[in-house]
C-alpha cells in the first residue's frame, strides 16, 4: 500500500478519520504521519488526554486490519492475506478499503468496465433451492444477530411458500 | 474406469485442428468466473453449501440451452485415474480434480460437460463457465462463454458488484471474471533463441505465460499458454482485442524464426524434425518429456510441410493420449510403473502413426 500523501513510500500509518460525518481512511509513510503529527511511535503518552487518543487509534489501526470479521462468513482480512483467497462476496464489501487499494495495484483500476449484470429477483426464480438459499440466509442472518435483514428473508421465504 | 467417448466428443472438440493458425495455436479457451449469491465461495464453505451450490446448477440446467443436452458428472465420486483423465483432458483443473498436493478432491466437486462449452462446479470460485474453440479463435470461444454466461445468469444469481463486477474468491480475477488463454507452439522461437524477449515482451504487455497444464505447470514440448493477466478495468472485447493483437504477432515472429531455420540451417533442421519422427515411430520405450519433444519436433517438420503425415490432428491427439492416465487407460491398467508406463506410450505411438503413415511409410 502506498501512501496516500507522497505517493512513494509504503503506508505503514493507517487512520480513520471522521470529516463532517463522513468516514475516511487515510494510509501514510512514517515520515509523512511524522510531518502532519500523527503519533508513530509507542512512546509513553504525555498527557492523559493524548494517551486516550493514542489508544485509541491503535484500537482502529489494530480492527481495521485484523479484528474485523466478515458477518456472513466470518473470515478476517488476515485469513485472505494468508490464503490470498475471500470467504464470500460480502468480504467485499466488509475489507472494502483494502481491498479496492489492491485491486487498483493489480489491475490499474477498480472500475469493472466489462458486461453489466441484474441478478434475477429471488421470487421469479420459483424454485425449491431458492427456498433453501434463503433459509441459509437466514440461518446466518440469526446466526449473526442481524434481524433486520432476517426479517427481510422471513418475508421473502414467506412469499416464495418456503 | 469412465467411458469418455459417452460424452460430446470425448470433450476434445478443440483437437480437430479446424480454426485460424492451427499448426502454431492449438486452441483457444475462454473461462468465466462466477459465483452465486448467497453462499460462502468454495473454499470457505461448508459440505452442504458446495452440495446446494450444484444442486442449483443441476436444476437450472433444463432451462439452459447451451447444457441442456450436457453431462453432469460428479468428480467427487471418481476415483484418481479418472480424475487425472479428465485433468489430462484439459476438462477440469488440477484443483478440482483434486490432485494438488495433499489436498483432496472437495465434496461438490462437478463437471458439466456440453456440445462446446463445460461448467467446473466448486473449483476456487463456485462455477466456472468454460469455451474452448480449436486454433486461433478468441472471439469465437468468448461468444460460446458469453451466452452461457446470459442463459445461465438469469436462472441462478451470481455475486455481483456495482463497481467490482463480478465478484471472485481471488481478487486477480474480480471484474469480468475472464480469462482468456490461448495454447501455442513456439519451436521456431525456442530454437533462435528469441523466445525469452518474447516471453519478457508478454509481461510488459499485460500478458502473461504458463506450461502446458496451468499455473505452475512447466513448460514442455515447446508449448506454452499465453493469456491476458488483469480481469478489471476493460471490457472483455478490449481484454480480447488486446490480446488477440499480441498473440497474432507472436504467431508472426515465430514464422518468421522457422523461415529463418530453414533458409540458415535446411538441412540440419530437416534431419533433426527427420529424426524425431524416426524415434516415436520406432522407439520401444518413451518417457512424457522424450515424447513431448520429439512431437514438437515432428509439428515444427509439418507445418514446415517437411512431412506430409502424420496430421495436425493426430499430433493433437497423440499430446492427449501420452499423458500417464491416458497411456494406462490404453495399456488396460489403472496405474503404472515408470517404467511400464515410457514401454506402453512407446507403443501406442508406434500403433498410431504406423496407422496414419500408411501409403506413406
Amino acid at each position: 500500500m502506498v501512501c496516500d500523501s507522497c505517493r512513494e513510500r509504503d503506508a505503514v500509518v493507517h487512520l480513520t478519520q471522521i470529516v463532517d460525518g463522513t468516514v475516511a481512511q487515510v494510509h501514510l509513510c512514517e515520515r509523512c504521519a511524522a510531518d502532519k503529527g500523527v503519533e508513530t511511535t509507542v512512546a509513553a503518552p504525555k498527557t492523559p488526554l493524548a494517551g486516550l487518543l493514542q489508544s485509541v487509534q491503535q484500537q482502529l489501526v489494530a480492527s481495521q486490519t485484523d479484528q474485523v470479521r466478515c458477518a456472513f462468513c466470518q473470515s478476517t482480512y488476515k485469513d485472505f492475506r494468508a490464503s490470498g483467497r475471500l470467504g464470500c462476496a460480502r468480504c467485499y464489501g466488509t475489507f472494502e478499503a483494502s481491498l479496492r487499494d489492491l485491486l487498483r495495484r493489480v489491475h490499474g483500476s477498480t472500475r469493472h468496465a466489462g458486461r453489466r449484470y441484474d441478478p434475477p429477483a429471488p421470487e421469479a426464480m420459483q424454485r425449491v433451492s431458492t427456498v433453501l438459499e434463503l433459509r441459509e440466509q437466514l440461518r446466518r442472518a440469526i446466526e449473526t444477530e442481524q434481524f433486520e435483514q432476517a426479517a427481510r428473508l422471513r418475508d421473502a421465504l414467506r412469499e416464495v411458500g418456503g | 474406469m469412465i467411458d469418455l467417448t459417452l460424452f460430446p466428443d470425448g470433450g476434445t472438440g478443440w483437437l480437430d485442428a479446424s480454426g485460424e493458425a492451427s499448426d502454431v495455436v492449438l486452441s483457444t479457451r475462454v473461462r468465466l468466473a462466477r459465483n452465486v449469491e448467497g453462499y460462502a465461495f468454495t473454499g470457505r464453505a461448508r459440505d452442504g453449501e458446495r452440495l446446494r451450490v450444484l444442486g442449483q446448477l443441476r436444476d437450472a440446467m433444463p432451462r439452459v440451452p447451451s447444457l441442456a443436452h450436457g453431462v453432469l458428472l460428479r468428480v467427487d465420486e471418481l476415483g484418481v485415474p479418472d480424475r487425472q483423465l479428465l485433468h489430462e483432458r484439459h476438462l477440469i483443473s488440477k484443483e478440482l480434480a483434486g490432485l494438488e498436493g495433499a489436498l483432496p478432491v472437495r465434496s461438490g466437486a462437478a463437471l458439466v460437460l456440453a456440445d462446446t462449452v463445460s461448467v467446473m462446479v466448486n473449483e476456487e470460485d463456485h462455477l466456472r463457465l468454460q469455451a474452448m474453440r480449436s486454433g486461433f479463435d478468441a472471439a469465437g470461444a468468448y461468444a460460446l462463454a458469453a451466452r452461457l454466461d446470459t442463459e445461465l445468469g438469469t436462472q441462478v444469481p451470481f455475486a455481483w458488484h456495482d463497481e467490482f463486477g463480478f465478484l471472485t474468491a481471488c481478487p486477480t480475477n474480480t471484474g469480468t471474471g475472464m480469462r482468456a488463454s490461448v495454447l501455442i507452439h513456439l519451436p521456431g522461437l525456442v530454437l533462435t533463441k528469441e523466445i525469452a524477449k518474447v516471453l519478457a515482451g508478454l509481461q510488459q504487455m499485460g500478458l502473461t505465460y504458463r506450461g502446458l497444464y496451468g499455473e505452475g505447470s512447466e513448460v514442455v514440448g515447446n508449448f506454452f499458454q499465453i493469456s491476458n493477466q488483469t480481469t478489471l478495468g476493460r471490457s472483455e472485447e478490449e481484454l480480447l482485442e488486446h490480446l488477440t493483437r499480441v498473440v497474432r504477432h507472436v504467431v508472426e515472429r515465430e514464422e518468421e524464426a522457422r523461415r529463418i531455420l530453414l533458409r540458415d540451417a535446411g538441412y540440419i533442421i530437416e534431419d533433426k524434425l527427420w529424426r524425431a519422427y524416426g524415434t516415436l515411430r520406432y522407439a520401444r520405450s518413451l518417457t512424457f518429456d522424450e515424447a513431448m519433444n520429439f512431437l514438437s519436433g515432428v509439428r515444427l517438420a509439418v507445418s514446415l510441410k517437411l512431412m506430409r503425415s502424420p496430421t495436425v490432428y493426430t499430433l493433437n491427439k497423440l499430446l492427449i493420449h501420452c499423458q500417464a492416465a491416458h497411456v494406462a487407460q490404453f495399456d488396460g491398467r489403472a496405474a503404472l510403473t515408470d517404467g511400464d508406463a515410457s514401454v506402453a506410450r512407446a507403443r501406442y505411438v508406434r500403433e498410431t502413426l504406423a496407422a496414419e503413415a500408411g501409403t506413406h511409410g
